[in-house]
């Protein structure tokens, strides 16, 4: 099942300025530890590490845990270093991965 | 004739039984789980207070989307950066929250994020720097409906 994704990166930035970058992505993150109806366990179900490159380079990676809320919102921080890509990944259980990018020109 | 093995009322005795017991919650973590999951992380090396700042409210309504940021001091250069941050809640049924790897190229040490409380409790971050040194700050948190344990209706 596709994600839907949300980046919010500028566009244009000046070289060497720190740059906030805000990421979300539609995603139930069931903990696991809930019952339904029938006193079953839910299985868990959540997005376990979220990876962002710049040009190639990671510059920003997290392992996220059950007590990310649902639909995770994860904003950082990056300099702007030169005109290219910001490519984001999130990986998670039952074989889910999602990846987004955003484009950066750097004047 | 005898008795059947098992009777309609007995079987459904048995599903009902069963069906409570799974529904049984799960039991909370405590201080010492805590504990020793930022033992995992920073390992014998002592975790002074300081330098980093967790902002979460002081009341929170629902604990199922609580705003979090966490910031640390530093100038994020080459030979002085925040290598990683590390969030961990005392009484959520597993302790960790986040774990974020960091360089210096952020630029600038501050993520945000939206986390889920169970419970009242306490909220602590770990920053870990460059030099090998860990610093904190502990945050109390006041939850009026938590999250996590409640089951869907």
């Amino acid at each position: 099942m596709a994600a839907r994704t949300l980046i919010n990166v500028p566009p244009k930035a000046k070289r060497g300025e720190v740059i906030q970058i805000k990421t979300l992505i539609s995603h139930i993150m069931e903990t696991g530890f809930r019952h339904d109806n029938v006193g079953k366990p839910i299985p868990r179900d959540i997005i376990t590490s979220f990876v962002c490159t710049y040009n190639g380079e990671t510059i920003f990676e997290a392992s996220l845990y059950q007590a990310i809320a649902a639909n995770p919102f994860i904003t950082f921080h990056t300099v702007a270093t030169e005109s290219g890509t910001l490519a984001f990944k999130w990986t998670g259980d039952n074989g889910f991965v999602q990846e987004a990018s955003a484009k950066i020109t750097v004047g | 004739m005898d008795e059947p093995l098992a009777t309609r009322r007995t079987v459904l005795a048995a599903i009902g039984g069963a069906g409570l017991a799974l529904a049984v919650r799960p039991a909370q973590a405590t201080p010492e789980t805590m504990k020793s999951a930022i033992r995992q992380v920073v390992g014998e090396a002592a975790v002074k207070p300081g330098r980093i700042k967790l902002d979460l409210p002081p009341l929170v309504e629902n604990g199922n989307t609580v705003a979090m940021a966490v910031t640390v001091d530093s100038p994020m250069t080459a030979n002085d950066h925040v290598k990683a941050i590390h969030v961990f809640t005392e009484k959520n049924p597993q302790p960790n929250v986040i774990s974020a790897k960091l360089g210096p190229r952020a630029g600038k040490a501050e993520i945000q994020t939206r986390v889920r409380l169970a419970d009242t409790e306490t909220v602590v971050a770990i920053c870990e720097m460059s030099d090998g040194s860990f610093w904190s700050n502990t945050v109390d948190v006041i939850i009026t409906l938590g999250a996590c344990l409640e089951d869907p209706i």
